[in-house]
């Protein structure tokens, strides 16, 4: 049986804007992943924990706040205390151009801000999974 | 997510019977992908499961279940359970993707340790989706938890029969979703050991209630006992006689799950029905009827695998073909399928 990559789609944060990370979801169901969506005002623990229930590959995070210099460190140590260090971390929302250099160095994969196609993401995700994946 | 190198159905099992969590993920994980570990997983767990009691939640779309399941799940905690989760949602037949989106419903049950979510995509699977959830549940049951909630939506047949494979299920209705009862169509009233009429603070709630009960005082022939989910017998084995005779009589609460109002009722119904089980003798006799209809189902899908790995694609195409253009029919076919194979 194929393996089936699983995406978490989560926000963290207090903004309620939850359009886009519905949108990103729904395209990553379309393209045949199981998106497992939880929501707004995720905390970082609730992050990590559903990453960790979930067995997921990716963890997408939305984030139009503007605090993603400081909730991207936040749910990584969290990702870290569950042992789910290793999972495929992406950012969209409204990210400024200087910061997306930082938030890689972080340990980001990869930042899509607004008018990316959907599909892209998901060309994405295909293409790290596929270069980080064991050699049988 | 890929398997690390490092991982054995040893290491796994040891971790997710001390209570690793990620052991416990990554054992789910095997199970759904079906990968190498899958059985002899199984097969190391199967004998550590059978103490947790399995509750089925089903129900139309909207009814709100996921809520229910969050309220059941809260109260079962202040009693001293763990529980485990399964929420089980289709994948689109499409693309093979899925939506998973019922923990959105149940954020109140985060950071507490004596509770695990696990969402379930059905997926085509091979041996039926009441197998692949059945074998999840296994995990969950060996992990130690005391009461398993599997959530499913109530629409489809293969829906129906993943909430049959519980111990108590409880069919979940809500006033106002066009139809007095959903369930008439659906035909999952006969699953029912409890119904719960959700949203119950609606207008049409209480006739609702009403068209459950009258349809419940009707056509059941007193002469049969009513068995496990409300069912007469449906297999010859174990025989009719060995059957409990004890009745269960479905009681029907209000809830307003969202208020978290009549779940502490439907909590009592669940555990009343758990001890009816044992003390009738029906728990032992409906185990053993699923054990044939397991056993049954796997054996099936072996034999297809066995002749199919064996016939050559050409052959089969041929076949096909020729049942297509009516040229032979199906039942022909697949005898001839068969005896290739023994010859």
């Amino acid at each position: 049986m194929e393996r089936k990559i699983r995406v978490l789609v989560a926000k963290p944060g207090l903004d309620g804007h939850d359009r886009g990370a519905k949108v990103v979801a729904r395209a990553l169901r379309d393209a045949g992943f199981e998106v497992i969506y939880t929501g707004i005002r995720q905390t970082p623990e609730m992050i990590a924990e559903a990453a960790l229930q979930e067995d997921v590959d990716v963890v997408g995070l939305s984030i139009l706040s503007g605090a993603h210099m400081a909730l991207v460190p936040k749910v990584q140590e969290a990702l870290h205390r569950v042992g789910r260090e290793d999972v495929l971390l992406l950012v969209g929302g409204i990210i400024p151009d200087e910061d997306i250099p930082i938030l890689q160095q972080m340990g980001v994969k990869g930042v899509f801000g607004p008018g990316t196609p959907t599909s892209a993401i998901a060309e994405f995700i295909r293409r790290e999974l596929a270069a980080s994946e064991p050699v049988a | 997510m890929p398997a690390p190198r490092t991982e054995t159905v040893e290491t796994l099992v040891t971790g997710l019977r001390a209570g690793d969590r990620r052991a416990l993920a990554r054992a789910i994980s095997h199970i759904e992908d079906g990968t190498p570990l899958a059985r002899p997983l199984l097969a190391a767990l199967y004998s550590q499961a059978g103490r947790a009691h399995l509750i089925g939640v089903t129900g139309a779309p909207g009814t709100g279940k996921s809520t229910l399941v969050n309220g059941l799940a809260l109260a079962y905690r202040r009693r001293g359970y763990t529980v485990g989760i399964v929420a089980v949602d289709p994948t689109s037949p499409f693309t093979g993707g899925a939506l998973l989106g019922d923990r959105v419903r149940m954020r109140d049950l985060a950071g507490d340790p004596g509770i695990f979510i696990r969402s379930m995509a059905t997926r085509g699977s091979l041996g039926g989706l009441a197998q692949a959830t059945a074998d999840v549940v296994i995990v969950l049951d060996a992990a130690g938890f005391d009461r398993i909630l599997i959530e499913t939506v109530g629409v489809g047949q293969s829906e129906v029969e993943i909430a049959s494979t519980a111990h108590t299920t409880i069919v979940v209705e809500a006033p106002g979703l066009g139809d007095e009862v959903q369930a008439i169509k659906a035909g999952v009233l006969e699953i029912a050991d409890i119904f719960a009429v959700n949203k119950a603070d609606r207008e049409g709630a209480d006739r609702t209630v009403t068209a459950l009960k009258m349809m419940l005082g009707q056509g059941v022939p007193d002469k049969y006992p009513i068995m496990h989910h409300g069912r007469l017998l449906p297999v010859t084995l174990p025989p009719l006689e060995a059957a409990p005779s004890a009745t269960w009589v479905p009681p029907i609460h209000k809830t307003i799950a969202i208020q978290n109002q009549g779940i502490g009722e439907l909590l009592d119904s669940i555990e009343a029905h758990r001890l009816y089980l044992e003390q009738s003798g029906t728990r032992q006799w409906r185990d053993r009827l699923r054990a044939a209809s397991e056993l049954r189902m796997i054996l099936r899908d072996i034999l297809l695998a066995r002749v199919l790995d064996r016939t050559p694609v050409e052959r089969l195409e041929r076949l096909v073909s020729a049942v297509a253009e009516r040229r032979l029919d199906p039942y022909t076919a697949a005898r001839q399928l068969l005896d290739a194979d023994r010859a």
